[in-house]
Formats: structure tokens, sequence, C-alpha cells
């Protein structure tokens, strides 16, 4: 049976993509385009003392950190990342240079040509040097004290590439005297001002715009912002177009990714099996520049009790610098590893206990008005249950429970939920972000809007339009809006935190009301929409104390494999979802994002394994860098449960992380029932499954 | 070296290095972008062209391979009556987020729809298996050829 979508409408850029029209970062034609290749540092950790060039033929150029303007950093929250290595190597292939002119092949030559000479350091690869702590409790946990029992367990997580299809890619060019940029990316704000503190160019002297994107999922918020610092050096040098563009392998290698963990959880016991309060430590592998990692460990922290309400916590983190790549943002952003923790852990204790997890579960199954991990509230209905409910039946969850647990089984069933909180963390929305909204009409009566979200697939650039031409109630055709120019729009935010339709949908809806309010026929009319937060929300950084997030989506994974004991193979035989998104603008839209989020969600859980030795990443391409292919994927079932949100556009919520979130907890709870063994780590592959049933003979 | 083959039904002749691959003398001498690369080294799809009406990964296929060949790229397929019922279904269906490995899908699609109308999930499974898609999940894509051979069925 083929779906039907009621409620979508035509996506804006469905022609051109399928057409192969869609002008993407590589296919833009240019006269006298350049092309830069990287020259990258060979070791991990150490001083640069010497760069010998070989001889650079005419047109050929090596920049470096020698060549910036202005100052020699690349601005992810902290200061600590250099466009160009000066003297410090921090991680294996970190850029020293670039090797700029028109034959690629022969940039790719000339770059191997580079001779450097280091003083080599120790390099640390483990996490053991914290640059990042943060630390918040809830309730009393003295009453720890008094414990009957203490249950603990220890979890982790692995790197996880986000193999956009369309590896990163950049060009820049002066249009008169702007340096103008087109790129792969996420958030074109952040590249805009990353190239202004590069080459001491003011605000309107740079320039970026966005060509179609293959893919981002985070892996396109932080980096770009890299290339452009490089690339802008470059072409204030050269003078003439320059493009880069990353190979598979390179991508792979160098660019950032999820953040590896560690989460040890203890649970306090009294004599009655009741659980007085958790103790939960989570690690993470930031890799050698802090970038965005104390966030990433912020969300992390707050998510890791995830849908579950204790009412005493110790809670503790640490990001740890290693003299890798640094990790970065991706779908999720600390959530998913801290999840992944608590799901198996509240099932293992269970176990432990010899209570049915599903009752334990339920006991702690967070509810309107209950207090969140940080001491704020719950604000809103939460209809988690009637989530677990369809989704149990979706999937006859209580029957193959009781026939997968059987011994001799070799299948299993795994269920999840999980809470995403939507927009940036506690106070970024209104402190850091500020976004601001442009919406104009012309005299004709056409309305021209602005945002700086970038659709890199997920569909808001239908959404959003149709937001607008809802809003207002006139006809599509009526209504512009265009991907976007940082010459033309004011920001709003990044394309990130799924805060796309929840924020930026929302300040769209009340712009266009503003504007269907004050509407003159004849007459041309501008709005500026500056973004208020609702003036509940309250949230101290300093002490991780409030409301984390203006609002929150639910969901429930449930997914069913079956295992091979001769070859140790998972295969995933199903797959439900049922989400409470607030309100569903356009299904079909939403079910892709559902779609997605679940299949690279299953893919960490089992099947993709990204492992650096000495810092150098083992997987080199797609080939051995498994993703999940359509082979791979069962029938895919999602419903939804409609629960409007009182603060969005249309009461819609955030969509795009929530999707990821519940994937590898629920794949793993199905194998520990197939294998009948505990699992405490994913991607739970055969080389772990079988270490794990070898210790068991 | 002189290398002469057809592209979308004209005959092209490229002086290229006979070892080039297809997918550089596409997208690059012959300006065809619909082509995308996503691997290089045959394990994503993105770059799925036809050689007389067989699929092939143009990253893999050296040009000097398709001399006298009948090579079609999407920019080919998109002038066919089929690719619209295809289009039709990915666009109805939700085949296509981001776009990039659209092309391919599409491409390839085609191809399993020509020699094979009606085929069942298994059978798309495998037709498609070549085509990496970070996006979708899939399952717009199966659903989106279900459709197209339901479509095409009636057009028959
Ligand atoms: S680019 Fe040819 S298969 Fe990936
Ligand atoms: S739609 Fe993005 S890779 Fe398939």
């Amino acid at each position: 049976m083929l779906p039907e979508y009621k409620t979508s409408v035509t996506k804006v850029d469905n022609a051109d993509k399928m057409a192969g029209k869609a002008i993407f970062t590589g296919d833009i034609q240019m006269d006298d385009l350049l092309t830069a290749v990287s020259v990258r540092s060979t070791i991990a950790k150490g001083k640069v003392l010497d760069i010998k060039l070989p001889e650079l033929p005419k047109g050929y150029y090596f920049i470096s950190a020698k060549d910036i303007v202005g100052e020699n950093i690349c601005n992810i929250i902290f200061d600590d990342w250099p466009i160009f290595v000066d003297k410090q190597v921090n991680y294996l292939g970190e850029t020293i240079g670039l090797i700029v002119g028109e034959d690629k092949g022969k940039c790719l030559d000339l770059a191997a040509q580079v001779n450097i000479t280091y003083e080599e350091e120790t390099p640390v690869f483990e996490m053991v040097n914290s640059y990042i702590y943060k630390e918040f409790t809830k309730g009393n946990p003295e009453l720890f004290k008094g414990a009957a029992e203490i249950y603990s367990e220890s979890f982790a997580t692995g790197y996880q590439e986000q193999a956009y299809l369309e590896t990163q890619g950049m060009i820049v060019y002066f249009d008169n005297d702007v340096i103008t940029v087109k790129a792969s990316m996420q958030c074109p704000f952040y590249i805009h001002k990353a190239i202004m503190r590069v080459t001491n160019y003011p605000e309107n002297k740079v320039r970026v715009i966005q060509p179609a994107v293959g893919g981002a999922f985070g892996g396109k918020e932080h980096y770009p912002s890299l290339m452009g610092g490089q690339l802008a050096t470059a072409l204030l040098k050269i003078r003439k177009p320059i493009r880069m563009i990353f190979d598979r392998p390179e991508d792979i290698a160098f660019t950032t990714k999820r953040h590896p963990s560690r989460t040890e959880i203890s649970a306090y016991l009294d004599k009655h099996k009741n659980i007085i309060g958790l103790n939960i430590h989570v690690h993470i592998d930031g890799g050698a520049y802090k970038g965005c990692s104390g966030v990433v460990l912020s969300r992390a922290l707050i998510a890791c009790t995830n849908a579950y309400t204790f009412d005493n916590l110790i809670v503790n983190g640490d990001a740890y610098c290693t003299n890798k790549v640094p990790s970065a943002a991706f779908r999720g952003f600390g959530s998913p590893q801290s999840i992944f923790a608590i799901e198996l852990f509240i099932h293992h204790l269970a176990n432990h206990l010899g209570i049915d997890p599903l009752e334990l579960r339920n006991k702690y199954m967070v509810k309107q008005g209950d207090i969140t991990s940080t001491n704020g509230i719950f604000r809103d209905p939460i209809v988690l249950k009637e989530l677990r409910d369809k989704a149990m039946k979706m999937s006859d969850y209580e029957n193959k429970v009781k026939l997968y647990s059987r011994p001799g089984s070799n299948r299993g069933i795994g269920m999840s939920w999980f809470l995403h909180g939507c927009g940036f963390t506690g106070g970024g929305e209104s402190d850091i972000i500020k976004a601001k909204l442009r919406i104009k009409k012309d005299k004709d009566g056409v309305v021209t809007f602005y945002t700086s979200q970038v659709d890199f697939g997920q569909g808001n650039r239908t959404t959003l339009k149709r937001i607008v031409v809802d809003t207002l109630g006139i006809p599509e055709d009526k209504v512009i809006y265009d991907a976007p120019d940082t010459s033309l729009t004011l920001s709003t935010g990044p394309t990130a935190a799924s805060r796309t339709i929840i924020i930026v949908g929302g300040l769209a809806a009340k712009a266009a009301q503003h504007l269907k309010d004050i509407w003159v026929d004849g007459e041309e009319q501008e709005i500026i929409e500056p973004y208020v937060a609702p003036n509940f929300i309250h949230w101290d950084e300093a002490t991780m104390q409030g409301d984390a997030y203006p609002g929150y989506a639910w969901g429930v994974n449930i997914v069913e494999v079956s295992f091979d004991p001769l070859t140790y193979q998972i295969k995933v035989d199903g797959c439900w979802s049922t989400y409470d998104v607030g309100h569903c603008i356009d299904e079909r839209i939403v079910v892709g994002q559902a779609d997605g989020g679940i299949v690279q969600a299953l893919g960490y859980g089992y099947l993709e394994n990204e492992v650096a030795i000495d810092g150098k990443f083992r997987q080199r391409n797609l080939s051995d860098y498994i993703i999940p292919t359509i082979e791979d994927v069962p029938e895919l079932e999602t419903g939804f449960v409609d629960n409007p949100f009182p603060y969005g556009a249309f009461g819609a919520k955030g969509a795009g992380e929530l999707t990821f979130v519940g994937g590898a907890p629920a794949i793993a709870l199905a194998i520990e029932m197939a294998i009948k063994h505990k699992v405490n780590k994913v991607p739970a592959n055969p080389e772990y499954i079988m270490e794990l049933l070898s210790h068991e003979d | 070296m002189k290398i002469n083959f057809v592209i979308n039904k004209h005959n092209v002749t490229v002086d290229v290095d006979p070892s080039m691959r297809l997918l550089d003398v596409i997208r690059n001498e012959l300006h065809l972008t619909g082509t995308k690369e996503g691997c290089g080294e045959g394990s994503c799809g993105a770059c799925t062209v036809l050689v007389d009406n067989i699929p092939y990964d143009s990253c893999l296929t050296p040009i000097a391979n398709v001399i006298g060949k009948e090579v079609m790229t999407i920019e080919g397929i998109r002038e066919s009556k089929e690719y619209n019922v295809i289009a039709d279904a990915f666009a109805k269906m939700g085949g296509s987020q981001c776009g990039f490995c659209t092309p391919g899908m599409i491409i390839a699609t085609y191809a399993l729809l020509q020699s094979n109308p009606h085929p069942t999930d298994e059978e798309i499974k495998v037709a498609l298996s070549g085509n990496l898609c970070r996006c979708t999940g899939y399952q717009g894509i199966i659903n989106s050829v279900r459709l197209a051979s339901q479509k095409g069925e009636k057009n028959d």
C-alpha cells in the first residue's frame, strides 16, 4: 500500500533536483577557476620547524598562515582552532597550507612534494585530558547515602561519519570588491563571520550565497567556516576564483564527526527496589579543538535522563582534548550518546532487579508538570503514552517479546522512547542567535521574505514558504522565498538544533501576520520581526539550571532484528516509529525526516564503524565505512500523534534530530534479545557481538 | 587521443587521455553536471549513467571503454516520457531530499523499469542496491519506484 500525503504540497526544489538541473558547488561553471588542495600535517602533534616548497610553476601558489591578513582563528564558540597551522600541529591532517593553481593533478603533485620538518611531541588519543567540565544536581543527592543497593554500568558509542552524499566544497571569488562565497553549507552567517575576521573585510564586503547542498546533518555547520578562512586568504593573494572540493577519502579523514562517548550510570536503590536517584557521568571525545564540544556536552547532560523523571540526580560531564580531528555537530548533538546509555541502563537495571523492563520504564515515564533534569518544567501536554501504545500495536510488540525471549530464538525486538529539546540550548536563541526576519511587499502585492536557513534536503524551503503563504492567505506565486544570500537576508540563525520550523517558522508566521495586519494595497511595505522567547523560559548557563528548551518533541522507535549465529550478522526485519512533532505541517516532508533519521540511527547502532588508530581513521571511503543500503532497510512504518505546540508555526515542533536519537538504543535492545546477551556499546557489529559471545564459553 | 561516442543521442568526439574517467569527461569536458561524484570508487552510484542501456558507475569507467557506445545521462533521460512518470512518482512519494543521489537513483530506476516493468520489492532493492542515499532512508525511494511501476502499467 502506498501512502497518501493529503497535507503535502509539491516541494519547491523537486523538479530541478530530479532533472539534474540543481547546481551544487561542484557544478558551478566559471572562467579562470583555480583549484585548491590542502597540504596537511603528517603527524598528530608537534611543532613545524620548517616548510620546504618545491619549485612552483607560474600560476601556482602556496598559501599558509603567513598570508593571513586578519586573525588566524576560526571561531567555533572558542577561539582555539587556527585557520592554518602556524607552529603547533594538534591533529593528523591539520591544514598547513593550500596549493592553488589551474590543474588539480598538478596541485596534488606539488602538495605531495612540500617537505615539512617537525619536532614531534607525544600525542594523546585517549580521553584523559578534560578541557570542559560541567555538572549539576537535582533534588537531594544526600539521600543516596541511604541506598540499600547501588547498581552501575558503563556504555560506549563510537564515531559516526555524517556521510552526506555531497562532500565538502566551496568556491570563493571577487564580485567587484566583494569576497563572494558559494559552498556546501548549513550556516551562511558562520562563514560570513569567519571570513570577516580572517580578512579584516567589513560586513558588506563579504557575501555568502547558498547553492544546492547535498546533505549536511551537522557536518556542514562548522567545517565550512574553516575552509572559508583558508580560501578567502588565498583569494586575497591570488585574486582569481578558487574552488576546493574534498574527495571522499579526504572528507572522511579530516572533517568533523560525531563525538565518541562513554557514559557511566549508577542507580541508588532503596530496599523496595525504588530508584532514589541516579549518578551519571558522560565523557565525550572532543578532539584537538574545543569547537562546539561544550554545547554538545550540555545537550548530552540535559538529555541524560531522557523521557524519565528521577527526583534526585548528580550529573557530570567532561569533554576531552585528544590529538584527533575535532568532533562537532551531527544530528542529535550529544543526546544520542546519553540517551543510548540511559535506555539500555533502565532495561538492564530492570533485568537485574527481576522486574519487567516495560514496567520499570512506565513507572518513571515523564508526565506533564514533571521537573526536568535541570529543574525546569515539562509544561506542555505529553502524549508519550499514546505514542508508546500506538507503536506497540503497530509492531505487535508484546507478542514478539514473548516469542523472541525464548531460548533458542535468534530474533529480537527492542523499543526506545525519547525526547528532543527543540532550538538552541538554554538562552541561546534570545542571547546569542537573536534571529531577525525580513519580509517585504511590493506595490503589486508580491511578498518576499528572507531567512538564513539552508535547505540541504529537509524540505524547509517548501515548509517555510508555505507558512508565509498560508498565513497571508495569498496565492503561492505571490510569495518569493529563495535560498539564503547574506547580502539580502538578516541572520535568522544557523540551520541546526531542530530550530528551523519551531523558531524560524514561528518567526515567519508572526512576521507574515504583522504584514497582513498592516497590509495596504498598492504600497511598498516592510517588516523586520525579531525573535522573542516565550517569557516563562528561564535558564542559567553557569549552573545549568532552568528550562533548557522552549519545547520538546517526543518519539518511540521499535526495531525488530534477526541474528545469524554463524556469521554474527544482524538483519533488520522491521521498524516502527511514532512521533509527536506537535502538528505536522507537511506530512510527506516529516515522514522523510523520520525515515532518513531512523536509518542513519540504525546505521549508528549496528553498522557504521569508524575507528581511529593513532589518530588516523581506518575507514577510507564508503566501501569500508559502511552506511545502510536499500537492502539493509525494512519497510519503515511511521505514525504521529497530533499535539499542537502553542509557540511554533501552526503548532509545529522540531523533527530533524528527534528521528535520530532513539534508533541506536532500539536496535541495541533488539540485538540483546536476539543474541541473549547484554549490549553496552554501539555499533553492535559482528566483531563486537562475537567478542560478547566468546566471553560466555 | 580522439574518442568517439554517443551521448544523449548526439555524436561527440573528445580529445582526452583514454584512461580518463567517463565521469570527468561528462562533467568537465561536456559540462553535463547532472551526473554526480559521491565516492569516486564505485560505492555510491551518484555517478550512474547508462552505457548501451545498462547502468554503469561512470567513476569506474575509463572513457576508452565507451568508444562507439551510447551513453545516457540524466540530461538525456529527462527528455523521455518515462522520465516524467518516474519524476512524478519521486515527487509524490518523497523519493528525493537533498537531490545529490537523485539523478543516479532515477537512472537506476529507469533502467530497472525498462527491463522489468513490474519488479517485486526484492527486485527493486537489488536494482538500487548500488545507489546510496543518506537522506531518505530509502522508504520514499522504494515507494517512488512502486508508484512509477504502477503508473507505467496504466500507460502501457
Ligand atoms: S562516484 Fe561513482 S560510485 Fe560513487
Ligand atoms: S536525497 Fe540526499 S542522498 Fe539521497
